[in-house]
């Protein structure tokens, strides 16, 4: 080198609030892992050898139910539609779909007749209790069914959803085992396409269902693509303040702590009171497959 | 000296002491009818009981006597030739003057017709770096040992540590400056940072173990539990390690399995004379010491600074 000549710089890059990078994964890796959990949760560790999903046409429980036959068998997947009356028809088909696909099992319980029999008792009930009902009925249909089919229900919330609060308390929470529940919505959308879901499915907007016309979307007020890169780093200690400088908007900042601040209590057993030093998971603890 | 090692790796059943004991004994008959047994087969951390076991611990911790006698029983179940001897190390929780610990021990199993060898428990190493952050909460179920050693056994001079343990990388230059030739490291690595380039804790378990291997010029076996407990699924991966830091075999992230090598103790002579860190280490030891004890004085007694 001459003298005076200029160093070359290598400079590392700035960080790029728009990069979905840090939620790449091994989708292979993630199915293989999943897969695994699956034998050894519902199978080995609790002793079923068939699972239930409420197969609602959506991509989380689509993807659950990929993963359930592949790890344990087609024959071993039981898929149940719990269409209420003004459900899209494109839910309906989409289960359909899948189970075709898979060769797995399904049934198909209306719960119209059972939601509208308790909501002649709240004719005032808003949209957000009767979904609630509506969820929570769905969940009796499924616990009723385990318990005739000797099958295990199977979670299928995601970790946005859960993070958010976006779920029934007890209900779409309830199942004993979940594979999915710590992947971000975006990363399910990323192994569901890994694992052959049709397309039809994970392109379509996200929707509870529970409305005619709902998109989860338009109702956190931001994108999953957005709200999970900003949870992947508040999840990690990063302050709002630091997440507003590295360049996220602050008020997607501010709207994804405040979803997540708010809802701790949705992801938490119900509170106890405590009054010996025995106290059930304060001072007796046991894990749950002890 | 030729040694025969292999890692075995299982997924324990909860709190079943009997049933994990029986795997162990099946796994060293297994190898028993290989055609070239083992001398030395390392077993995961809490490999009898599995690892969560939260306010369970005290029911299920047992004295290492007790562990070492009901290991050479399932051993003489399973092995019966003249003459065969086997060395084990296997995690255990050790119930010891009304503690309890997660604990590694070093014993040396015969079958009942081998008159030359007396069976005898070597070595209890008790975890020293216990984990109490996220997934993992030891420091309020079990103590902390307080020693990190190597110790004398047929094979030559072995040593033990426990998952984080070897996460420090101070625990394996106690050990090779210790003396210790073959670093036995007894693993549940809950998986965990799953990325696009695989799982963050099998990745990072092994740069550690190829840097313990390369840096002191040892041997590395590492045995890891498979299987999931409560969701958190363990990433087995037993493998091991030649002095130059190159892993010899290595096994699956999820199924059970044995990993094996014929490993040559005089490989250990040629990776350090390539390389001497540990007798420039030796060398600038009491330097080192005297440094390190002056930062230990400038910690306060609750461990700030």
């Amino acid at each position: 080198m001459s003298v005076g000549a200029q160093l070359k710089v290598i400079r590392a890059a700035d960080f790029d609030p728009a990069s979905d990078r840090y939620l790449d994964m091994d989708c292979e890796v993630v199915a293989e892992w999943l897969c695994a959990f699956l034998k050894d949760e519902v199978v080995w560790r609790r002793g079923f050898s068939r699972v239930l999903i409420g197969l609602s046409g959506g991509v989380d429980s689509s993807l659950t139910a990929y993963l359930c036959a592949r790890a344990l068998g087609s024959e071993a997947v039981v898929g149940v539609r719990m269409p209420y009356r003004t459900s899209s028809p494109d839910s309906l088909e989409h289960a359909s779909l899948v189970a075709d696909k898979l060769g797995i099992e399904c049934r198909t319980v209306d719960i119209s007749d059972a939601v509208d029999g308790y909501l002649r008792t709240a004719p005032d009930a808003d949209q957000r209790r009767r979904g609630n009902v509506m969820a929570r009925m769905r969940m009796i249909v499924l616990f009723d069914l385990s318990a005739g089919l000797h099958a295990l229900p199977v979670g299928t919330g995601n970790k946005t959803e859960r993070l958010f609060g976006y779920f029934t308390w007890h209900a779409d929470d309830a199942p004993p085992v979940n594979p999915l529940g710590d992947l971000f919505k975006t990363q399910v959308w990323q192994l569901a396409r890994h694992m052959g879901v049709p397309d039809v499915i994970v392109s379509k907007p996200a929707s509870a269902d529970l409305i005619v016309g709902q998109t989860d979307e338009d109702d956190f007020g931001i994108s999953y693509a957005r709200a999970d890169r900003i949870l992947h780093l508040l999840l990690r200690g990063f302050t709002a303040e630091r997440l507003i400088e590295m360049g996220f908007s602050a008020d997607d900042v501010r709207l994804v702590k405040q979803k997540v601040d708010s809802t701790h209590w949705k992801r938490h057993m119900p509170t106890t009171a405590m009054l010996s030093s025995t106290s059930i998971n304060d001072y007796y603890l046991r894990p749950v497959d002890y | 000296m030729h040694i025969e090692v292999a890692a075995a790796q299982f997924a324990p059943s909860k709190g079943d002491y009997a049933a994990n004991l029986e795997t162990v004994g099946r796994v060293l008959g297994q190898l028993e009818q290989s055609g070239t047994p083992p001398d030395l087969v390392v077993f995961p951390e809490t490999a009898l009981t599995g690892y969560f076991l939260e306010g369970g611990v005290g029911e299920h911790a047992l004295s290492a006597d007790r562990v070492f006698t009901d290991l050479l029983t399932t051993y003489r179940a399973h092995v019966v030739r003249p003459g065969a001897v086997v060395d084990v190390a296997i995690g255990f929780y050790e119930s010891r003057n009304g503690h309890c610990y997660n604990s590694g021990l070093y014993a040396t199993l015969t079958s009942a017709q081998t008159p030359n060898t007396e069976p005898a428990l070597r070595h209890v190493h008790r975890k020293f770096f216990l984990p109490t952050y996220g997934v993992f909460d030891e420091e309020r179920f079990v103590a902390r040992g307080r020693s990190i050693a190597a110790f004398d056994t047929r094979l030559g001079r072995i040593a033990v540590l426990i998952c984080e343990d070897a996460w420090h990388s101070i625990s394996g230059t106690i050990a090779a400056l210790d003396g210790a030739q073959i670093v036995a490291v007894l693993s549940a690595s809950p998986g965990r940072e799953f990325g696009s380039d695989g799982i963050g804790n099998l990745r990072r378990w092994d740069r550690l173990l190829q840097a313990l291997a390369e840096e002191h010029g040892i041997f590395v076996v590492y045995a890891g539990l498979v299987g999931f407990e409560g969701g958190k699924g363990f990433t087995g991966s037993s493998s091991i390690y030649d002095p130059w830091g190159h892993v010899m075999a290595r096994g699956s992230a999820i199924e059970p399995c044995i990993v094996r090598a014929r490993i040559e103790s005089s490989d250990i002579g040629l990776a350090r004379r390539a390389t001497p860190l540990l007798a420039d280490l030796e060398t600038a030891l009491s330097d080192l010491v005297r440094q390190l004890e002056a930062l230990g004085a400038r910690m306060d007694p609750g461990g700030g600074r």
